[in-house]
């Protein structure tokens, strides 16, 4: 075994073992897919838009992927103050693998959450695409990578948990509400619009539509593009950040 | 060739003055003990020997390589046994020892059978599917020594190993390490609050307080200088009686509100 693959394992061991965990972070993505779902469906028809389900689908998986993934990488905190995380900064490993190996771990996970809402969904009458799925699991998987890797960096820079509240409600939920991930982006007011299109999720959102779902806005070649290079930058500094700790 | 040295040390932290221009020496194959009151600056002096804490400014050589230079290498010649608890409460023993090994690089197939060794060493090996949230505070310390063990390093630093162990265990496990330090020639460079401890297997030691080292030698010069029978009247003549206060680290603050949380 190497580094990767310990770090990668270490992450999904704790994972299957935690089934509160797993079962808790399914409530909030099924909430939504209940309430919005059947809620604002008639009306979505009604306005033209088609079957909301199958609109908010991709929007909910790609959430929890978002959340699973940032929490992920939040996680170095706890390692940090159960000191585990010293353990990893003192072995004679390069502290990039070391993030690596943990980011990919975390999306892994993220990417399992996803899957799992996704089975849900066809349970409550999601009709996908199924021929794209391959492709659908790439973007599930950027989407993982980029948010684990966010998380790690902005852990890199934080001492405690005193933080976390201000970034789940300035950056966690702003970057899920005006995603595109609810609501189509067309015909929005020019701000929003705005906001939505330098949104890294709004990219992942629309690979998994247009994967899952037939419908993009940006065309998956560009969710493509764009999520991949961030991705690949995210990652950069989140490594560089991560080995900058000290403890 | 010196295992460890270290030139004009220093770390503040704001205006604190944590370790304040310190130099010292260990020889190759030395047991040393860096004794001093809470707060002295035994831990933070720990952390920047071991690459964890960059300091303020000084130079740290270890086994010739230069530490903040060259922290993977220096990395490579090290073993560490934390003050702090440091494994994955949420793994097994067995996992935590696994890791350690990969990360370590201890060779694959030598290491199920080095593993149960040192488990069995610490008598957790029948305990080795457990996960460590499920031990006492005794087990879990005895699984750091043995891991901090498992890759035969050059040096080995220990802060406080021993804490919260019984005699048994203490001596246990001293008579292991000193084994290694015989067999292996492995420095060892600990901390500790007994005294008595450090007078039994320490070569050379350094005390340490409010940042400075105020005195250094072996145990029988330190109880010389201070005309002090035992190390332990030799350390208080040398330190003063005066309680010593030590700020929390943002961690340990973090560790307290935890608990009164559960």
């Amino acid at each position: 075994m190497n580094t990767l693959t310990v770090l990668w394992l270490r992450q999904l061991k704790k994972y299957f073992r935690s089934k509160a965990r797993i079962i808790g972070s399914i409530g909030q993505p099924l909430l939504f897919l209940v309430a919005l779902g059947f809620g604002f469906g008639p009306i979505f028809s009604k306005a033209g838009g088609g079957n909301y389900l199958d609109f908010l689908v991709p929007g909910i998986v790609a959430m929890t992927i978002l959340f699973t993934a940032i929490f992920s990488g939040i996680e170095i905190i706890w390692d940090r103050q159960f000191g585990f995380l010293k353990e990893t900064l003192v072995a004679p490993v390069s502290r990039y693998e070391i993030m690596v190996g943990r980011t990919l771990g975390g999306a892994t996970i993220a990417v399992l959450q996803g899957a799992l809402v996704f089975v849900i969904s066809l349970f409550l009458g999601f009709t996908p695409n199924l021929m794209m799925l391959p492709l659908a699991i790439v973007f599930a998987g950027l989407i993982a990578l980029f948010f684990t890797a966010l998380g790690t960096a902005i852990a890199s820079l934080l001492d405690d948990m005193q933080g976390f509240q201000l970034i789940m409600n300035f950056l966690v939920m702003p970057t899920f509400f005006l995603s595109g991930a609810l609501f189509p982006l067309t015909g929005l007011p020019s701000f929003i619009s705005v906001i939505a299109q330098i949104n890294p999720l709004s990219y992942g959102v629309d690979g998994l539509r247009g994967t899952l779902a037939n419908a993009t806005q940006f065309g998956l070649p560009m969710d493509f593009a764009v999520l991949g290079i961030l991705t690949v930058v995210v990652m950069g500094i989140g490594g560089y950040l991560f080995s900058k700790i000290q403890v | 060739m010196l295992a460890i040295e270290a030139e004009n040390l220093s770390k503040k932290f704001g205006d604190f003055t944590a370790v304040d221009n310190i130099s010292f020496k260990v020889e190759h194959g030395s047991i040393f003990a860096f004794l001093g009151p809470n707060g002295a600056g035994k831990s933070t002096t720990i952390k920047m020997l071991t690459t964890v804490l960059a300091p303020t400014s000084g130079k740290i050589t270890l086994n010739g390589h230069d530490v903040l230079k060259d922290p993977n290498e220096v990395r490579k010649n090290f073993g560490i046994v934390f003050q702090d608890p440091s494994l994955d409460d949420d793994l097994t023993a067995y996992e935590n020892m696994e890791i350690h090994g990969v990360l370590y690089h201890v060779p694959g197939n030598e290491m199920p059978k080095r593993i149960e060794q040192l488990l069995g060493f610490v008598e957790l090996w029948d305990r080795k599917n457990d996960l460590v949230k499920t031990f006492s505070g005794g087990m879990k310390r005895r699984l750091e020594i043995a891991r901090g063990l498992l890759h035969h390093p050059k040096v080995l630093f220990m802060d406080e190993p021993t804490i919260g162990l019984d005699p048994q265990t203490r001596n246990h496990i001293w008579s292991y390490i000193l084994k290694m330090n015989k067999d292996e020639g492995t420095t060892i460079f600990f901390t500790t609050h007994y005294m008595d401890e450090a007078d039994k297997v320490a070569k050379e030691i350094a005390i340490i307080d409010n940042g400075k080292i105020v005195a250094q030698g072996t145990s029988a010069q330190l109880k010389e200088k201070t005309k002090a029978n035992s190390l332990e009247d030799a350390f208080i003549e040398l330190t003063g009686h005066e309680i010593r206060h030590e700020e929390a680290a943002p961690n340990q603050r973090m560790r307290m509100m935890r608990r009164m949380r559960r």
